[in-house]
């Protein structure tokens, strides 16, 4: 049982490396914005989200209201529920109420990919080592940028925006190569959200995600069903 | 408005949005087509958030794309997340000092 927390925390360094990173640039942004550096901590300690974190605070910098405030939250972070409700087919049987309620609150996109990608069930234990890890990296990030951002130079920090991308490259090329199905779906959700760049910008970024998504995974149910037990075997 | 009022609207929300579906939803779901699309799910959220994001991210689309090719090269060959991710993010700094 034990080796379980340390699998997931051992698969949780990419993330914590990559949220680093991440969250050192939110750090930096949220202090920019005016607010303390105890405030962008505990925003990053709550949420453990990238682009809802960045909307919040540019509405708090901005005096904006409190239903403005949950409509964007709801808006960008709605994929969340999709990934939950993924994850929870995916449950071993240990996960009971407790257990739910405090894994649910470590859902973030990386995690849900790391975990999806796990052959077998997963484990309480595998989901707390994994969201402890990644949840260290993204808070102690966050205070880096904010009380120390400032000093490094720019041509540095511009880089590390691509990290958390490039993580999420790693994820879906090597499926993508092993499946004509997977590179389908991620053929079409890649030329949707270019639509929605570039042609139908009225639609925010939070939901240009959720309609791509969906509506390339709904032409992968329908052009390519999986069969039973597939799913288990990525 | 008070800054905590701000901060626990948004840690409420995005606790409710990831724990409710995560919670309340307890049946294997039968259904081939929901299954089969929350198959996708994964790939289908990750593909549309980085494309064309990507080329955005570090303020520059020339080192943006650089940083993209060698992550796209790196990661056909199978190599570990933490080493796309950096090489994309090295390769962008040193594609920085040239333009």
């Amino acid at each position: 049982m034990k080796s379980q927390f340390v699998k997931g925390m051992s698969h949780g360094v990419p993330i914590m490396l990559g949220y680093l990173s991440v969250s050192f640039g939110f750090g930096i942004m949220a202090v920019k914005a005016g607010l303390p550096v105890s405030a962008a901590v505990l925003i990053s300690a709550l949420n453990l989200t990238s682009a809802g974190q960045a909307a919040g605070v540019t509405i708090i910098a901005a005096g904006g209201t409190i239903i403005e405030m949950i409509l964007t939250q709801l808006t960008i972070n709605i994929r969340y529920a999709l990934m939950a409700l993924s994850l929870s087919q995916k449950l071993d049987k240990s996960f009971k109420l407790p257990q739910r309620l405090a894994v649910s609150y470590g859902i973030t996109d990386e995690i849900f990919a790391v975990a999806s990608a796990q052959p077998e069930k997963l484990s309480p234990l595998y989901m707390a080592g994994l969201i402890l890890v990644s949840f260290i990296g993204w808070v102690s990030g966050t205070f880096l940028g904010a009380a120390a951002g400032q000093l490094l130079p720019k041509s540095l920090t511009d880089a590390m925006g691509i990290v958390l991308y490039g993580m999420f490259i790693a994820i879906i090329i090597p499926p993508s190569r092993k499946s004509k199905k997977v590179l389908t779906v991620v053929v079409i959700a890649a030329g949707i959200s270019i639509l929605f760049r570039y042609l139908i910008t009225a639609v925010s970024g939070g939901f240009a995600v959720i309609i791509s998504a969906v509506a390339a995974s709904a032409a992968g149910a329908l052009l390519f069903p999986v069969n039973d037990g597939e799913e288990d075997e990525k | 408005m008070s800054l905590i009022i701000y901060i626990a609207v948004m840690a409420g929300v995005t606790y409710l949005i990831r724990m409710i579906p995560f919670t309340f939803f307890r049946r294997k779901i039968k259904s081939r087509f929901f299954r089969s699309f929350l198959y996708y799910i994964p790939y289908a959220v990750l593909s549309a958030m980085t494309i064309p994001a990507i080329f955005y991210c570090t303020g520059n689309v020339i080192t943006a794309a650089t940083g993209t090719v060698v992550a796209v090269i790196l990661a056909y060959f199978d190599l570990p997340l933490i080493v796309v991710a950096l090489a994309a993010s090295g390769t962008a700094l040193i594609t920085g000092f040239f333009v």
